[in-house]
């Protein structure tokens, strides 16, 4: 959902260190999940909204991202009207919505590049009991990589599917998909392989 | 131009009906500036151009790259030997264009500064910096290609190794890949089915059963496989 989402930009938040900015979401994703009351939750949102002006986050890009949350926290929050009442809802719903704000700042100000150095850093102690730090961030970013490929991947095979007229069918879906995406996996091995990477 | 030499080098796979030999022992000596491989699907020209720069390790013979064993020193002969394959959208890892030149380069530059200055300057030399932020999932098959061999060409490699790199792309894209392809200073081994790229090379082998079934210059063996295919 994070991924792809970066522009590059000059703002305060942009310079802003790679772990710092880990840090304050963690921070901030601790404080969210922890205070419980309404007038934090409007507080944490506009929190939220304010990092987003600061990282002058195009609105197109919050609006895309948010609207994948909505759907996730619309269904919670109405599990919650329905368990606790409506008032416990919409916080949930304000706290999930600045959870995922604070995410989508954090993605669109900080390269996947700076995330994996920032990672080869930190992995770096533990060089000594045989954790190659390289290999740790490559994973990290493969897999971060591996999602829009997959989604093309999902949306091919449907779509082959339905030419057939068996669109109604998952196995005629869900079976070859997890043949190509086994077979997409055995292709970037060797293309990473190809490249040297993983080597030493 | 480096040495690729095949001593006797083949692969066969054990399968439940018994051994299948995808190349049967072939012994070669690749020095030309450009080697083109043609072939029908299937004919072992992927195997034996995988088997380069030690993708497909052989399971009879030995593969040397200027006297290095793919096998025993694959990853000294992965830093000469660069390889491209047909499909980039396998190829490129990372989210933007930028970053998977940077890939390719973290080996060599640690530094994360120098490293997208040197990267931004491979994606200048392909005509591909105004895209170097751009998602590569964006691209179009032709600039996903060219992307890709950017990515490999970024280490500066004594060889390339391309398999089929024009197959998925339309006419002006396959002339231009071509085009460069054919103008590097590398020693290029082209694994291809677009026979005026292979006519525009040094030497073409002909692989057809799992063999090397013609070995000369390019003219007359385009002419003894298109004989072959069209009887």
């Amino acid at each position: 959902m994070t991924v792809g989402v970066y522009r590059p930009g000059e703002t305060l938040l942009h310079r802003l260190p790679v772990g710092v900015k880990l840090a304050a979401l963690a921070l901030f994703s601790l404080s969210v999940v922890l205070v419980r009351s309404m007038p934090a939750s409007w507080a944490w949102l506009g929190l939220a909204l304010l990092a987003a002006l600061v990282a002058r986050t195009d609105l197109a890009t919050l609006l895309r991202a948010a609207r994948m949350i909505l759907v996730l926290a619309l269904v919670v929050s109405a599990f919650q009207w329905w368990i606790d009442g409506p008032a416990k809802a919409v916080e949930t719903l304000v706290d999930l919505l600045a959870l995922a704000l604070a995410a989508i700042v954090l993605s669109s100000t900080t390269s996947v590049n700076a995330m994996l150095d920032a990672i080869v850093r930190w992995v770096g102690p533990l060089r000594r009991v045989g954790v190659d730090p390289e290999r740790v961030a490559l994973t990290f970013s493969m897999a971060i990589g591996a999602l829009p490929g997959t989604v093309t991947l999902a949306l091919e095979t449907r779509d082959a599917a339905r030419a057939r007229g068996l669109g109604g069918h998952p196995r005629a879906y869900v079976t070859p998909f997890v043949v190509r995406v086994v077979a997409r996996a055995h292709e970037t091995g060797d293309a990473l392989h190809a490249r040297g990477l993983g080597d030493d | 131009m480096p040495l690729i030499e095949l001593d006797a080098a083949g692969v066969a796979v054990a399968t439940p009906d018994g051994d299948r030999v995808l190349l049967e022992p072939t012994t070669l000596a690749l020095t030309e500036h450009r080697v083109a491989v043609v072939g029908a699907n299937g004919s072992g020209k992927s195997t034996l151009a995988r088997m380069l720069n030690g993708l497909v390790a052989p399971t009879t013979g030995a593969v040397r790259v200027d006297g290095l064993d793919v096998t025993k020193q694959g990853s000294a002969v992965r830093r000469k030997v660069a390889f491209s394959f047909t499909d980039p959208a396998a190829q490129l890892v990372m989210p933007t264009c930028v970053e998977d030149v940077e890939l390719s380069l973290r080996r060599r530059e640690r530094r994360a500064g120098r490293r997208r200055e040197l990267a931004l300057a491979v994606l200048e030399r392909y005509g591909l910096v105004d895209k170097a932020d751009v998602s590569v999932h964006s691209l179009s098959g032709g600039q996903r290609q060219l992307l890709a061999l950017a990515g490999v060409l970024a280490t500066d490699p004594d060889v390339l190794v391309a398999d089929e790199p024009t197959t998925l792309l339309d006419l002006a894209n396959t002339r231009r890949i071509g085009d460069l392809l054919l103008g590097l200073e590398q020693q290029l081994v082209l694994v291809t089915h677009d026979l005026d790229l292979a006519r525009r090379c040094d030497r073409v082998l002909v692989v057809e059963d799992a063999r090397v079934v013609h070995d000369g210059a390019a003219e007359a063996a385009v002419a003894a496989y298109e004989a072959s295919v069209l009887g």
